[in-house]
């Protein structure tokens, strides 16, 4: 793909004259005393895609925030915001609320929560039409169901009189993405716009986005953290670290050229593999037998539809020492077959044992644990880190005092934390460093299968890097085994030996986890294999005019 | 949703059902007879056998339980010991005062924190949000008496604007409705003052939602978004503290109908257990139970019209 330059103005941009769409120059943003942004300068062209590219907290949100006029009432702005030539900055509400919808639209990241639950989605994207005046009610609902069609909505399937909450959140989105562009806005700023979505999904959304740029011929301020979506869809990437834009310029040149350190380190990063010894498996630990969970059926009615088998008829079995991964797509029951395995399920069928004993009574207990996806809402606040660690040991005979201590300073020494950070509350911590509090906790009454539950989904990419470098080291020096759970193949690839695929409750295929990437067997396999957004590695650095 | 609706009325049938044993199970075979105890201590034993009989305690429990929920499905409430009248006509004649009273004194709250929480969420932090808050603290723990109270020496001793108390009866709805101007804002002070704090609360989550910012997203000002999308969500735990409050309201009422001599229901009932009327309290309270369980069910109701999440379920 020919991603030098962009793609779809190349022919057209001497025709345009020399005005940019967007020229947001010498912005600056303080919330309180706190620096957010610091003399950032940008320019997009109409029917351009800008990728907007860093790690959470560096300031993209905030960006496109700013260009919205919708900063939260703390924040002061200096600098200047050029929307077709007009400075946005210094416009009160009334003139912004004006341009808001009809010149710039805006998709986010959560499509769960971004659509109002008590309205019908037909109305939400109507709603847009009639409130710049466009179109009169009934001629709002017909456009609405145009515009829902037009994002790949199928009317006879879903439609505009379904409420939210009946949608998947690749649908929603295409219901966010419908209200964004319903007046055809010259700017349209797609902030994480795929991260909560599975890769397929993803893969559909930005295809969508793509489509409907060069359609309409907007000029598309694409935020995002993953080099590989950036690669594959924007044509010009600015590169974000603290505030400030750290390198700019053509998709491919900055890739290839990576002027900048923290380019180089993102990229590195997303190449990361961590270094896994190879395994020495012992006899099998844990083995599930035609284990089944199942929920019934929503009532209609009087009557019930049929089960819900969110598990249906898994079988597996994990050897001593083995590094297991689990991947599939979210509503796979990837997590409800994990917390079977914790013991948290009740089973309508199979039976899942660890080394001979039923798993969920006491003894299995101990030899299990699970570190989990979100290193916010894991941890109990009001506890400090030393006691967040130690719980574990509730399953097994308390050490005594001095003993404890010890335990505890090595967990956190284990995981590049220091001992003193026991007295510290969880607050303090980052994300990267509460799932390596999350690890030690999982780690220090030394269990012999640990479950990763999506454990560096939420992290940025350099983090997870490092987390899994952990994991990778860990695993290895205490020769555990593990079963890792994600919907990211790339982040699984590094850290097993062995790979599962679950589609729709079932395990569709399964093997050694270098052949499945080579040579995936399955239909599913493949898709999941070709929706994940690619990052072809560059070629060395080179000096910039060989 | 007809599911649903037959679903809810059975759970209605079944908690009236169960309401009626209860009461009628306490009231009149718990130890302790009945007629004795209408009748005081120092009555004479062929009053109480008179009593009893004309009371229908010598039947067998069980026959004078379904005589007694029998008689209520056709609106025979029995008949006042004290009073020789009718327990449904003096009912009726109460519920004219303390019905309107209820609404009057709900409608009143309502008009007084909708505005007040509204304004205190979109201010947050700001002077009218501090004002709001305090005034709320103030009005919760005062009790309405003590308000009624102030009211009479303000409105009616002072002023002359009201009268102290009493009610003139319905002929003149404009003089019926004044006579209820006091009590009713002394009753609905207080629960002004919870339902702005909940109104207060749940539009400052709510205002924090992602859709409140898509919303603004499309180019809703504050003031739209506020009222398009905000105003319904938050309105929903609202719903909730209302429904409590308008089966207080019914019977709670008693201080306040004391204060300013009105005959309502909660006077009614007061006045029936200091004279030991028990036909009165046991089919008076039967009839509030009633009402406190409709009122409950149009609640759940609201929500499944207001939130079309309830509505697969």
């Amino acid at each position: 793909m020919d991603t030098s330059g962009g793609k779809h103005t190349g022919q057209n941009r001497d025709s345009l004259a020399a005005a940019p769409l967007l020229d947001i120059a010498a912005l600056s943003l303080r919330i309180g005393s706190k620096q957010i942004l610091d003399n950032v300068a940008l320019t997009l062209d109409p029917g351009e895609i800008l990728a907007l590219t860093g790690e959470s907290g560096s300031g993209k949100s905030m960006t496109a925030l700013a260009t919205m006029g919708l900063l939260p009432d703390a924040a002061t702005a200096t600098g200047s915001i050029a929307l077709s030539g007009q400075d946005l900055l210094p416009l009160p509400d009334r003139a912004m609320n004006a341009r808001r919808g009809r010149d710039i639209g805006m998709v986010f990241q959560e499509p769960m929560t971004a659509l109002n639950p008590f309205h019908r989605i037909g109305d939400q994207v109507a709603e847009t039409l009639r409130i710049h005046g466009a179109m009169r009610r009934a001629a709002a609902h017909h456009g609405a169901a145009q515009l829902l069609a037009r994002t790949g909505l199928d009317p006879a399937r879903i439609p505009p009189s379904r409420y939210p909450h009946e949608l998947s959140g690749g649908q929603r989105q295409r219901v966010v993405i419908a209200m964004a562009i319903a007046m055809r806005p010259k700017l349209l700023i797609a902030d994480e716009p795929t991260t909560a979505l599975d890769v397929t999904t993803q893969a559909q959304i930005l295809d969508l986005l793509d489509r409907l740029v060069k359609d309409d011929g907007m000029g598309m301020l694409l935020i995002t953290h993953d080099l590989a979506v950036v690669a594959q869809h924007a044509d010009r990437i600015a590169v974000m670290k603290e505030g400030t834009i750290v390198e700019t310029g053509a998709t491919a040149e900055v890739l290839r050229q990576r002027c900048h350190p923290y380019t180089q380190a993102l990229l590195d990063a997303s190449f990361h593999r961590p270094h896994l010894a190879p395994p020495v498996p012992g006899g099998p630990l844990l083995v599930a037998r035609d284990v089944v969970r199942s929920y019934p059926g929503r009532r209609v009615g009087l009557r019930r539809a049929p089960e819900i088998r969110a598990v249906d008829g898994v079988s597996l079995t994990i050897a001593k020492g083995e590094r297991v991964g689990l991947v599939g797509e979210s509503g796979c029951g990837k997590s409800t077959l994990t917390r079977a395995i914790l013991g948290l399920e009740p089973l309508q069928g199979g039976t899942i044992v660890l080394d001979g004993q039923p798993v969920g009574t006491p003894p299995t207990r101990r030899r299990m644990q699970a570190v989990f996806q979100d290193p916010y809402g894991s941890f109990n606040p009001r506890h400090r880190v030393g006691r967040l660690v130690s719980e574990p040991f509730h399953l097994a005979a308390p050490p005594q005092d001095a003993p404890l201590q010890d335990a505890i300073a090595r967990a956190l020494t284990e995981v590049g934390l220091s001992p003193e950070d026991a007295r510290r509350h969880i607050h303090a911590f980052s994300g990267g460093q509460r799932q390596r509090i999350a690890i030690a906790r999982a780690l220090i009454i030394r269990p012999e299968l640990v479950i990763f539950d999506e454990a560096v989904s939420a992290l940025d990419v350099r983090v997870r890097a490092r987390i899994l470098d952990l994991i990778a080291e860990l695993t290895t020096r205490h020769g555990l085994t593990s079963l890792f759970i994600s919907h990211d193949l790339s982040v699984v690839r590094g850290v097993t030996d062995r790979l599962l695929v679950m589609k729709a409750g079932k395990i569709v295929e399964q093997g050694p986890t270098a052949s499945v990437f080579a040579a995936p067997q399955h239909w599913y396999t493949k898709l999941l294999l070709d929706a994940a957004p690619r990052l072809a590695r560059p070629p060395p650095r080179q000096v910039r005019d060989a | 949703m007809a599911a649903y609706l037959i679903r809810r009325l059975v759970i209605l049938t079944l908690s009236l059902a169960a309401a009626s044993v209860v009461i009628f199970v306490v009231i009149e075979v718990a130890p302790g007879d009945p007629a004795s105890f209408m009748l005081g201590m120092n009555a004479r034993p062929d009053t109480v056998a008179a009593l009893r009989v004309e009371l229908g305690l010598d039947q067998p429990p069980l026959q004078r339980y379904f005589a007694w929920v029998g008689g209520m499905l056709r609106g025979d409430l029995g008949l006042s010991y004290t009073y020789r009248a009718p327990v449904a006509q003096m009912v009726a004649e109460r519920a004219q005062v303390s019905l309107p009273l209820a609404l009057y004194a709900l409608g009143l709250s309502v008009l007084i924190a909708l505005p007040a929480g509204i304004i205190a969420a979109t201010h947050r932090g700001r002077l009218a949000d501090l004002s709001v808050v305090g005034a709320t603290q103030l009005g919760i723990a005062v009790p309405n008496f003590w308000f009624a109270m102030l009211l009479v020496l303000l409105f009616a001793l002072k002023l002359r604007w009201f009268s102290a108390g009493g009610f003139p009866g319905w002929s003149d709805p404009l003089l019926a409705l004044k006579s209820l101007t006091l009590p009713a804002v002394a009753l609905a002070l207080p629960q002004a003052a919870i339902l702005a704090r909940v109104l207060r609360s749940s539009l400052i989550d709510i205002l924090a939602e992602d859709f409140i910012r898509t919303a603004r997203a499309k180019g809703l000002s504050r003031r739209q978004t506020l009222w398009r999308h905000g105003l319904r969500a938050a309105l929903i735990p609202v719903l909730t503290i209302l429904g409590l409050q308008f089966s207080f309201l019914l019977a709670g009422a008693i201080i306040i109908e004391q204060v300013f001599f009105l005959p309502g229901l909660g006077r009614l009932i007061f006045q029936a257990i200091t004279q030991r009327d028990l036909i009165v309290v046991e089919s008076v309270t039967m009839l509030l139970v009633f009402a406190v369980i409709v009122v409950n069910l149009l609640t759940d109701l609201a929500y499944v019209a207001a939130d079309p999440r309830l509505r697969a379920q």
